[in-house]
């Protein structure tokens, strides 16, 4: 095979992916109770518009987009809206969020009339629907879709890329979707490219997922202005910046979004989630997440109402092993383990993990490997931020390019030391962003 | 939940997987790669090169276990950079000094080049360097004096009047001066069969450990390329000192210290550049004291002092050559 098209930096990852990359995508039974937190996008968090004691059906609004950067929230289930409390949250400390308890008597969303036609559609109705239906990026950032949808003035769209790299070891629920809703993702891809005036579309898959990628191929070979590009196996290939790199040789500047280069990228979820939402209106309720783990018993990938507590998810893939175990919400790199199975399935979850957990010595003095920079996608000095966090010396850590770190956790990954290189950077780009504020 | 004890799990930050790489690994593969220069010593100088490479090694590891006991630090001499600065301390001395003085060297390596600091990963010179600097101005004389290789005694030459083949250049001793059939011919410092310190006079044994540590990864090319290329290049074209004889470039590339130091001293990571192009000019920058200290210092060999020069101009050097951020 040729030299297949890769960025700077990173690193080689066992991908575990074998586990459920074969397990057709399964809907879950209904959970008793959904828990649906208020914040789930970039942005500000959506307003709530129900109040407890209030029956909801699945597909009703209740909360609804505050400010130009936001989106809409949907009741998951139907039911009866319990609670609007703090609630135990899988990326955070308890967050605001709306419970309902499901009824059972599940009455599906009413649904617009199909548009067979996007093109017809205007990029303003697109992004409108896309905003009504509550379509935030599902890989994991939560990026609201209609803000993507809507480059900024000045710049010109070439490239609509569909992200189906899926780079973190253990999922699968993109390359699933990939070979399971070949036909929405590719609808998905088309409403993109009207929406945004790209002239060309590009789904890009890393070459471990070779049966998603002759699938989609098989699709779109017909179409001439879209393209399925493969790429090395590499992480972190699907970080938007590495993948536009990849593909293009183009750099986003530091600090800037795709569009200053003349390309949107949105991850096969999302897109199927637009396609959904503009050709039935169908309500952004639902999601897959993986279910993984070495010792899980019935590993999958499952379509599960967003707000399902981990617990109910967990014991659907046939509950958790005895002993001492980590509980990731996301992949292994940049997930977010878990205290407890109360928190939610929210919109940007792709995968629940079930791991051991392995002791190893922690946070001992670097030794200057330099391993830490040579992976670094980003070209930051790793060793030297978390040094710099550490003491905080927060000028010094903002003079060495911290907040251009995308957290991809490559550094800690190599880290001799075992460094929490990630965790220090993290506290210390929260400490400069607080520290701004104050100023 | 109600009723039932809720079970909690362990939370670490992210990534939750690691590569597997650590300090231990780093430094015993390093001990590895010093194993041919080790057993060179032994075949060419004998039971009493491994009565200072015992002592030292011994005793680096003593001092730091008692500084990190000391200081209430956890003590972690298991981790091998202790014995990594005590074999190549002992590796910079000639076979004849007394026993006592590598166990000085290394307590006084560990002590003061690297505990007085901070202890691993804080210090800016090299602490095995720091030991030979600190013997070698305390007893230049037993620094000096070098005794034939096992296998050259028909040379027929006491302690005193042998050389290295670089100090013998310098102070033109004819009857030592390289030639194909004389004691220090090319395959004689190949080999190691020459006089030196224990550690460093075979080329082959060095090569193999540092060829070892480039294809771990652990030694980039970028040092000992510069160093090496640039003592070659600079003995080869500088005019040497009145009085001294002119060698050809390949004596300076073989005849001393430059591949134990270009390969295992100039590459340690803690004292050194991280990025290539620092490397480049780190290892340049020891090329050039090299070269100038050999051919017109006050000693033979200069590997040991460019290297801890250099070890000063690391913050520097990493300062200027930062790789640059993506999307800038």
């Amino acid at each position: 095979m040729s030299r297949l098209p890769t960025f700077k930096g990173g690193i080689h990852l066992p991908e575990y992916k074998e586990l459920t990359e074969r397990e057709k995508i399964k809907k879950l039974p209904l959970p008793p109770r959904v828990v649906i937190p208020l914040n789930q996008n970039v942005g500000s968090p959506p307003r709530p518009v129900v109040e407890v004691g209030r029956p909801v059906k699945a597909g009703e609004v209740i909360a609804e987009p505050e400010g130009p950067v936001s989106s809409t929230l949907h009741a998951s289930v139907s039911g009866v809206v319990t609670a609007l409390d703090l609630f135990p949250y899988p990326a955070g400390p308890d967050s605001l969020a709306i419970e309902i308890e499901t009824d059972q008597n599940d009455s599906s969303p009413e649904l617009i009339p199909s548009i067979s036609d996007p093109s017809r559609l205007s990029p303003d109705e697109i992004r409108r629907k896309v905003l009504e239906a509550g379509v935030v990026g599902l890989g994991g950032a939560g990026f609201p879709a209609q803000v993507k949808l809507d480059p900024p003035e000045g710049s010109r769209i070439e490239y609509a890329v569909i992200n189906g790299v899926e780079c973190e070891p253990f999922l699968t629920v993109d390359n699933r979707l990939m070979l399971e809703e070949t036909g929405k993702l590719l609808a998905g891809l088309r409403i993109i490219m009207r929406a945004t005036g790209a002239r060309e579309g590009i789904i890009a898959i890393e070459a471990n997922k070779m049966d998603a990628f002759y699938k989609v191929q098989a699709v779109v070979h017909k179409e001439k202005d879209i393209r399925v590009r493969l790429l090395k196996v590499k992480y972190p290939q699907g970080a938007e910046k590495q993948l536009i790199y990849s593909l293009f040789h183009r750099e986003v500047p530091a600090g800037g979004l795709p569009s200053s280069v003349g390309c949107v990228v949105q991850n096969v979820g999302t897109a199927i989630a637009i396609a959904e939402a503009v050709l039935s209106g169908r309500p952004l309720i639902d999601r897959v997440v993986t279910v993984t783990g070495p010792e899980i018993k019935d590993p999958g990938n499952f379509r599960v109402r967003i707000g399902t507590p981990f617990q109910y998810l967990l014991e659907a893939a046939g509950g958790l092993p005895d002993g001492e175990i980590k509980i990731i919400s996301g992949g292994p790199m940049m997930g977010i383990a878990q205290a407890t199975l109360n928190a939610p399935v929210i919109k940007g979850t792709s995968g629940l993990l079930v791991m051991r957990p392995v002791s190893r010595e922690r946070n001992l003095p670097c030794i200057r490997c330099g391993e830490c920079l040579r992976v670094c996608p980003i070209g930051l000095i790793p060793s030297d931020l978390g040094t710099m966090a550490d003491k905080e010396r927060w000028d010094d850590f903002e003079g060495l390019g911290a907040e251009n770190c995308i957290e991809c956790g490559c550094c800690a990954y190599v880290c001799a030391a075992g460094r929490d290189l990630v965790q220090l950077i993290k506290l210390g780009k929260a400490a400069l962003a607080s520290r701004k504020v104050q100023k | 939940m109600k009723g039932k004890k809720e079970r909690l799990f362990k939370v670490t930050p992210a990534p939750q997987l690691h590569g597997g790489e650590s300090i231990p690994r780093v430094m015993w593969t390093v001990m590895l790669a010093l194993l041919p220069a080790f057993l060179a010593s032994l075949y060419f100088f004998g039971w009493k090169a491994f009565q200072i490479e015992a002592v030292s090694v011994i005793t680096a590891i003593f001092t730091e276990a008692v500084i990190q006991k000391l200081r209430g630090r956890p003590v972690t001499i298991t981790d091998g950079s202790a014995a990594v600065t005590g074999l190549l301390l002992a590796f910079t001395l000639p076979m004849d000094v007394p026993i006592w003085l590598p166990a000085v060297g290394a307590a006084f390596g560990i002590g003061v080049g690297k505990h007085a600091f901070g202890g691993l990963g804080h210090n800016i010179f090299n602490p095995a360097l720091i030991g030979r600097t600190f013997v070698m101005h305390s007893w230049l004389p037993f620094m000096t004096t070098w005794s034939p290789p096992r296998l050259a005694m028909y040379a027929q030459v006491d302690a005193v009047t042998y050389a290295t083949p670089l100090g013998a250049a310098r102070e033109a001793v004819i009857s030592l001066v390289p030639s194909p059939d004389g004691i220090f011919s090319t395959m004689d410092m190949f080999w190691g069969s020459i006089g030196g310190c224990i550690g460093e006079t075979s080329a082959l044994a060095l090569l193999l450990g540092g060829v070892f540590l480039l294809i771990r990864g652990y030694v980039r090319w970028q040092t000992p390329a510069a160093f090496i290329g640039t003592v070659v290049l600079l003995t080869w074209v500088l005019p040497v000192k009145e009085g001294a004889i002119a060698l050809a470039p390949y004596h300076h590339l073989l005849g001393g210290g430059l591949f134990l130091g270009a390969f295992f001293m100039a590459t340690d990571m803690v004292t050194t550049p991280v990025t290539g192009a620092g490397m480049l000019v780190f290892g340049l920058g020891c090329g050039l004291i090299t070269s100038i200290v050999r051919l017109y210092g006050g000693f033979p060999e200069g590997v040991c002092y460019s290297i801890l020069v250099m070890n000063a101009f690391t913050p520097l050097i990493d300062k200027f050559t930062r790789p640059r951020i993506f999307g800038t």
